[in-house]
């Protein structure tokens, strides 16, 4: 799948049908990141607000609820307001898809499985995704609606504010790397989870959390999607949509999650690393499995080893859309004012300081420094995930009929008289 | 069947010609906006290519290409915030309603 | 295959950009717009140049277009407004587009390869010559003065060992180096004769002025658009 579409000397008949194996292949991940991603948020919001989710459809835990889902969709009416203007109307949801379609070009699922090599991989995908927003402004304007419009306002405004923190953070790692191509990056982070980029440094590991929060924000996830807040804008600037056109907005969202958590993962994270020193991929990659076929030198243990990664890789970016789940249903919703001075006067001035840090610390830090240094961090960091894996059993371990453990119990406040009883 | 640097210069006077119609011929101060990007990616597109097909701009076109799109930006920010003030006093944004330094 | 792709994107990218000029209606036309600059933004690509491919779709897609829509919303009275031009100032302007359009094909065709690209320089034909005998002599000028340009490069390439090659080096690379102050890119001729040396350009001075002029945008954006009570208003 590794194919230098843009090098002009392999243009080939060979190299099209790869490109449309690979635009098919790319197509498909969305389209299934979108389907479980959308059954996922169902199930964690459930589980989050102490319900179940969808149990019924497709077996125990719903799994084919979001199909389900889908075709209800589909065959919804396709409805387009009179007041709304058509063509921007029809054309949005489109621009938004493809906006957020383009970042996964770039993005490395393995080792040389990347649809499109570039030099510049990472800034590609930032500006390729930076095109989604306009597709959400035409949304709202186009509806012909004041709540859509007001919700593409907001979102314009906040999605052009967050690009500036999010880039900046994705620098961070990039002056560590000392390179742009998300392929080379991934490379650099395997052997062992301590070569991850997070561990490099404290500014790479505060970037990555300074970055998740943008990339959050400019998902418009909760708790910063002002873009669609209910309470306030009906559903924001897709009030209007309905049928397969709001099946394109949101899959256009969930694709766009993917991506940021893709690039998260390729700079901070270790790609397709499995955090264990070995290279799946080169150390599978025994002779006796070499055979040829299509009249190339292929390597069973090569594919193998790669279908791992690409599973390992998917399955982390799963893992960070995940968490935005999480938070999504834990925070309550931002102001927009405060969303916006989030932004501009808290992350944008953290982002610059840790681009200035890291940049003094690859150049005066002695190596055997910086080494010692980055093993506290990879050490401190493994403590507090297992501090904070155990703080979570033991929530789970009350006892039915318990309080929950950490519950604010009014018996133990001095001078309770014990709840008032109706008379 | 090869593309020289001449297709791309039509291209480039294309966008051009596009740009200047637009200023010329929108009323609408902001479509006036739309017609400067056009023009300026009209010029850009020339640079590009310069920079691919004559080997001594290959930097250069890049670069100047590169300030041409933020010089843009920046343009596009001063213009709209230049519209806005004329809203604000005209409650309008028809360049033709602007003449009160007209002799 | 170039070719097939670039006649594809240059007829959309020529379709939108006429479109945008037609359209009345100014966000409309702010879409056609927008799939223009992603058609320019896709010949950068085609051009190898995908630094500025990228640069254009993150600064014009992302924040220009944003930024100009966001002007039409904030200056809308009603909603969708188009701003009628009449048919007699069309047919000026489409003249005058035709005439300028013309005039600049001419241009470009009649300039000729010697000063459009290096690679192939021809010879001065002998038809040439008896057509416009004093353009034939400037060409003849013209291709003299490349090829010993070209030579004195090539020298200077060997001596200097540069990386200057396509393909040899990351260009985003070398783009970064050159705004911080490293010479990039093939040298120039500086001076006539005897005294001709190559030197080559750095752009540390273009790159500080553009920082400069974006830092004076920002405030004269921000104190232009300020808030302020509209005339008559009363509240």
């Amino acid at each position: 799948m590794a194919c230098p579409l843009l090098a002009a000397s392999t243009l080939s008949t060979w190299v099209i049908v790869v490109a449309f194996i690979a635009a098919a292949l790319l197509i498909g991940l969305m389209l299934v990141s979108a389907i479980f991603s959308v059954w996922l948020e169902r199930k964690v919001a459930g589980r989050i607000q102490d319900r179940l989710g969808p149990t019924r459809v497709g077996g125990k835990f719903g799994w084919l609820q979001t199909l389900a889902d889908g075709v209800k969709l589909l065959a919804k009416e396709d409805f387009i307001p009179a007041v709304a203007d058509q063509m921007l109307f029809r054309v949005g949801p489109y621009i938004a898809l493809v906006g957020s379609f383009m970042g996964f070009l770039a993005l490395p699922f393995g080792v040389g499985v990347v649809a499109m090599e570039m030099n510049i991989a990472v800034f590609f995908m930032l500006a390729a995704m930076s095109s989604e927003v306009f597709g959400i402004i035409l949304i709202g304007y186009g509806s012909g609606s004041k709540w859509s419009l007001f919700g593409g306002m907001r979102e314009a405004a906040q999605m052009v504010s967050y690009e500036i923190p999010m880039a900046l953070c994705v620098i961070v790692p990039v002056i560590v790397a000392g390179t742009m191509n998300l392929h080379t990056i991934a490379l650099q982070q395997t052997g062992g989870i301590w070569n991850w980029y997070i561990f490099h440094d404290p500014f790479t590991f505060a970037a990555f959390w300074t970055y998740f929060t943008c990339a959050m924000a400019s998902c418009k996830r909760a708790p910063f999607d002002l873009a669609e807040a209910e309470s306030e804008l009906v559903a924001g600037f897709h009030t209007e949509y309905s049928g397969f056109r709001w099946l394109v907005i949101f899959m256009a969202e969930y694709g766009s999650m993917v991506a940021v958590s893709g690039i998260a993962n390729v700079m901070f994270l270790g790609g397709w690393s499995l955090g264990i020193p070995v290279e799946l991929a080169e150390s599978l990659k025994f002779d006796f499995l070499s055979f040829t076929a299509f009249g190339r030198d292929l390597n069973l243990g090569l594919i193998l080893g790669n279908v791992i990664n690409v599973v390992v890789f998917i399955f982390k970016c799963w893992f960070l859309v995940f968490i935005m789940m999480w938070v999504r249903w834990t925070l309550p919703r931002l102001r927009i004012d405060q969303v916006m001075m989030t932004c501009l006067k808290y992350l944008v001035p953290i982002a610059c300081v840790l681009l200035v840090g890291v940049s003094l610390w690859q150049l005066l830090l002695p190596a055997a420094v910086a080494t010692i240094l980055s093993w506290v961090i990879f050490g401190l960091s493994m403590a507090g995930l297992a501090w904070f894996a155990w703080t979570l059993k033991t929530f789970a371990s009350a006892k039915p009929g318990d309080a929950m453990a950490g519950m604010w119990r009014m018996t133990d406040v001095p001078g309770y008289q014990g709840a008032k009883q109706p008379t | 069947m090869t593309v020289g640097i001449h297709e791309y210069l039509c291209l480039g006077a294309l966008l051009f010609v596009c740009g200047v119609v637009c200023m010329a011929s929108k009323r609408n101060a902001i479509g006036v906006l739309i017609g400067v990007e056009l023009v300026l990616n009209g010029a850009n597109v020339n640079l590009v290519a310069f920079a691919r097909y004559n080997p001594i701009f290959e930097v250069e076109g890049w670069i100047f290409a590169l300030m041409v799109i933020v010089l843009a930006a920046g343009e596009a920010a001063v213009a709209l915030a230049i519209v806005l003030n004329f809203y604000n006093n005209h409650m309008t944004v028809d360049v033709d309603t602007a003449e009160e330094l007209k002799g | 295959m170039e070719a097939f792709l670039f006649y594809l994107i240059a007829g959309v990218t020529g379709l939108c950009a006429i479109a945008t000029v037609v359209t009345q209606n100014i966000v409309r036309s702010a879409t056609w717009l927008l799939f223009t600059l992603a058609g320019v933004s896709a010949i950068f690509f085609l051009l190898g140049a995908d630094v500025v491919g990228a640069t254009q779709l993150m600064v014009y897609v992302g924040g220009t277009l944003v930024l100009v829509v966001f002007g039409v919303m904030l200056t809308a009275q009603g909603p969708f407004i188009t701003m009628k031009t009449s048919s007699a100032e069309w047919a000026v302007s489409a003249t005058v587009g035709l005439i300028l359009l013309a005039v600049l094909a001419m241009g470009i065709f009649t300039l000729g390869p010697t000063r459009l690209s290096r690679p192939d320089v021809p010879s001065p034909s002998a038809a040439d010559k008896d057509n416009h005998p004093r353009l034939a002599q400037i060409r003849e000028g013209l291709a003299k003065k490349a090829l010993a340009e070209e030579k004195l490069i090539s020298e200077t390439k060997q001596t200097a060992n540069l990386n200057s090659q396509p393909g040899s080096a990351p260009a985003s690379a070398v783009i970064g180096e050159a705004l911080l102050g490293v010479p990039a890119g093939p040298p120039h001729i500086e001076g006539v004769g005897a005294t001709a040396r190559p030197v080559r350009a750095t752009y540390l001075l273009p790159f500080e002025i553009v920082s400069v002029h974006l830092l004076v945008v920002l405030i004269g954006a921000a104190y232009l658009a300020r808030a302020k009570r509209r005339r008559g208003a009363s509240s």
